[in-house]
């Protein structure tokens, strides 16, 4: 389950609204526990897919190696990543799931429907490497 | 000389106590990323001595041998999706594996996040 603060979530949506038409994405920073993640703070990143940004992002490793350093020196973890769909449903699709390499995060997409963020979904990226891993829904307590 | 958090080491010739090799030995915290941290006791730096990246993620998957299949192909290559930095350099754009290491320096395990629909 993924446990994350109204403006933190208002943040993340509000992100794939400014760069509609093309994908947003961005780091979760927080704590894990077992099977619950909690997000603390919210770190939006620039796309650097930019020969197909309307389908596709990309997150620099230089930038998460900074951001993963800055979150430690706060106690905080990267718990999970967010991006958005334009004009495409908040289901997790066969890229997301071959690129998805962070096993126990959260993989949360926005559909961003003509400008306007509609559903916000969760996933959970699940199994022991890369031959058996799956994206499973998760549950979003947005308190 | 006063060399702090660092050890030689040397390879000495027996009988002509000639110094045949030395390297200098750095201690290296390389960061471990939430994912693999379960293979690593749970730990979000592991650190080992080397004198190379290549030597250090040698020692990090001798520490910890559950980390290798999810750094390492079967044939032993680096697993295209994992990015290995050097503070804040990729080692593909240094000198690689064979990249020298120096004090204080931090290596970081990246996986890389992608996607899109």
């Amino acid at each position: 389950m993924l446990k994350i603060g109204q403006s933190n979530y208002d943040s993340l949506r509000q992100h794939g609204e400014e760069t509609y038409p093309h994908e947003c994405c961005g780091v979760l920073l927080g704590q894990m526990g077992g099977e619950l993640r909690t997000v603390s703070s919210v770190v939006r990143c620039g796309n650097t897919r930019t020969d197909s940004p309307h389908n596709r992002y990309d997150i620099d490793p230089r930038e998460l190696v900074r951001i993963q350093r800055q979150g430690r020196e706060r106690g905080e973890d990267i718990v999970g990543f967010y991006h958005s769909h334009p004009d495409h449903p908040a289901r997790w699709s066969p890229t997301d799931l071959a690129e998805a390499h962070w096993f126990g995060c959260s993989y949360v997409i926005t559909s961003v429907e003509k400008g306007k963020a509609a559903v916000t979904n969760s996933f959970e990226l699940t199994g022991s490497d890369e031959a058996d891993k799956k994206l499973l829904d998760e549950e979003v307590e947005v308190i | 000389m006063n060399v702090v958090g660092r050890t030689r080491a040397s390879v000495l010739h027996a009988e002509s106590g000639r110094l045949l090799w030395a390297s200098f030995i750095t201690m290296t915290k390389i960061n471990i990323p939430t994912p693999l941290r379960q293979y690593a006791g749970k730990q979000p730096t592991v650190e080992v001595k080397a004198a190379t990246v290549s030597e250090a993620l040698s020692g990090l998957v001798s520490k910890h041998p559950d980390l290798r299949r999810h750094l390492y192909t079967d044939e032993g290559k680096l697993r295209s999706f994992v990015n290995v930095y050097l503070n804040d350099e990729d080692v593909r754009y240094l000198q690689k594996d064979a990249t020298a290491l120096k004090d204080s320096d931090t290596i970081s395990i990246v996986p890389s996040i992608a996607g899109g629909w």
